[in-house]
């Protein structure tokens, strides 16, 4: 009974004589590895040769400052509710009087965790961050021996003043038209929550 | 006397530290070479070209955690490494790597010794290389270093014979004589022995390979069926030991193999070579140009080697034995009956 068409017949033809004294398979063979010799390498020698990304490359978090140097981030806890891994969590504080030239506005994150063993580093984070605080770069997350090692927090993620990170390849005018879209899931929630707080007061 | 003691301890000491020189940095380029030829680079961490991987890797095995099986025969575990390390040293001594160097017309041959029963004791200190596995393998109590243990004496012992009579074939063709020396020095006039033992040379390096354990015929370590074979349960420099003396024996057969049917330190035009300029026999540059001659064609056979190595696929055991008994040694039979009609016509013996 044929239940496919696609069974093969096994061939049980008699091996000819060249193919009995295996020898000309083998020079065949050989040769073929020999033309190996000349062939181009793929290989990048890593850390001194670095393959080329993508502009839009999704590497380790930063957390703008803005041009100040105050952080951005107003622990909104919006990138919290975007992530599908669960990777940040954060605690906010209040800013204090004297701390302006820290913290663009009142609320700020006092804690700010990443866990780079849980991202995904899908850039929804970034997508759903109201105050271009958050963003993906080009840098690859480093190895560690130890799991408390990928907790990454403030220390880690803040931009430094003296190197400063260039995000504009992420800050394209479609992308900041695309964020304010509101049919985006997060944008909803946060029109949502503005209005909450706009009852409140 | 005393003059002899030297002389032989700098030849010994000189072959020897060559003979582990060369297995080490056959470590180095079976992984370059591996590496090339599967459009990678290979070791280029450790130095220039990885050229310090070899000392990395010993550093690593000597530090290595030392594991003896409680269940083992330590006696016998700790002397197989030692056994099969000695003979793979020991068949070196019978290579005349250069022309002999005449000192206040004293010649000195550049080899350990001159046996003039060369190839027996050859093939003798091959087969005890046998034991170094068997004893291994048996004292491990480890039914896959076992089983490794007794494909790779079954295999050897099935090689043997076919190398054996291909050999005699070769002795035939060499003028009788059973010294290395002279097998090699009946080659400095007229053609290598390969012109008149092509078949003879065939089933010699079919031999060799399946006698170094080297692929397609590495049944012996076979790491998809038994781990690693014989020296499974082995760690630390005792393994180390055991890949150490396999890259020694696939020296010494590459050099026996150029000294058998290429011509050892003679190539082509060599006495024109030296006539022109203005040697005389005996000179110490005569014996520089023959040994890097002999040296360069040793490492072509060891590089040979490693690129079988990389291309063919494993033997099944099956196979291997079909083509130990049923195609090597009727050819080697048929290679001798040729050797001897060809060699009467020639007029080298006589009925």
């Amino acid at each position: 009974m044929q239940l496919t068409n696609r069974s093969k017949v096994v061939s049980h033809k008699e091996q000819s004589f060249a193919e009995k004294i295996y020898f000309p398979a083998i020079v065949k063979g050989m040769a073929v590895t020999f033309s190996h010799l000349f062939k181009k390498r793929p290989t990048i020698m890593y850390p001194e040769q670095h393959r080329e990304f993508a502009p839009i490359y999704r590497g380790e978090h930063v957390l703008k400052r803005d041009d100040n140097g105050a952080e951005r981030c107003t622990s909104c806890g919006m990138c919290a509710v975007a992530c599908p891994a669960e990777a940040i969590t954060m605690e906010s504080a209040e800013r204090k009087k004297g701390e302006e030239h820290l913290y663009r506005e009142e609320k700020y994150a006092a804690k700010y965790e990443i866990n780079m063993l849980r991202c995904i580093f899908c850039g929804l984070c970034e997508e759903a961050c109201p105050k271009e605080a958050i963003f993906l770069t080009d840098k690859i997350v480093d190895a560690d021996y130890e799991r408390e090692g990928f907790i990454f927090g403030k220390d880690k993620l803040v931009e430094k003043m003296d190197r400063r990170i260039d995000v504009t390849k992420r800050q394209t005018p479609e992308v900041l038209e695309f964020k304010k879209q509101p049919g985006l899931k997060h944008n909803a929630l946060y029109n949502k929550t503005e209005l909450d707080r706009g009852k409140k007061h | 006397m005393a003059e002899i003691i030297i002389y032989k301890s700098i030849i010994c000491l000189v072959v020897f530290v060559v003979s582990l020189g060369i297995a080490a940095y056959s470590t180095w380029w079976e992984r370059k070479f591996a590496g090339l030829l599967q459009d990678r680079w290979g070791p280029s961490r450790a130095g220039v070209w990885g050229l310090l991987q070899p000392l990395a890797d010993g550093g690593k095995m000597l530090f290595k955690e030392e594991i003896i099986p409680n269940v083992s025969n330590k006696f016998l575990f700790v002397l197989a490494p030692g056994l099969f390390i000695v003979t793979a040293i020991m068949a070196g001594v019978l290579i005349p790597w250069a022309p002999d160097v005449v000192i206040n017309s004293t010649p000195y041959a550049m080899q350990v010794a001159d046996v003039n029963v060369g190839v027996i004791f050859l093939l003798g200190v091959t087969s005890v290389g046998v034991y170094g596995i068997m004893i291994g393998g048996w004292a491990s109590n480890n039914k896959y270093s076992l089983l490794g243990a007794i494909r790779a004496s079954a295999q050897m012992i099935s090689y043997e014979l076919a190398m054996g009579i291909a050999l005699i074939a070769l002795i035939i063709t060499a003028g009788g004589t059973l010294s290395f020396r002279e097998i090699i020095a009946q080659q400095d006039a007229g053609f290598a022995n390969i012109v008149w033992q092509p078949l003879g040379f065939i089933i010699f390096f079919v031999c060799a390979l399946a006698e170094t354990n080297r692929a397609p015929f590495d049944l012996a370590e076979c790491e998809t069926e038994l781990v690693g074979g014989y020296h499974t349960e082995y760690s630390a420099f005792k393994l180390g030991l055991f890949l150490f003396a396999e890259y020694i024996n696939m020296f010494v057969s590459s050099a026996v193999m150029a000294g058998f049917y290429f011509g050892g330190y003679n190539f082509p035009f060599a006495s024109e070579l030296y006539h022109a300029m203005g040697l005389e026999t005996g000179s110490w540059i005569i014996s520089l140009i023959g040994f890097g001659a002999y040296f360069t064609k040793t490492l072509i056979f060891i590089s040979v080697f490693m690129w079988i190595r990389w291309t063919i696929p494993r033997f099944r055991y099956d196979q291997l034995m079909n083509l130990g008994w049923k195609a090597l040694l009727p050819l080697s039979l048929l290679n001798l009956v040729i050797t001897v009609v060809v060699e009467y016509f020639r007029g080298n013996i006589q009925f």
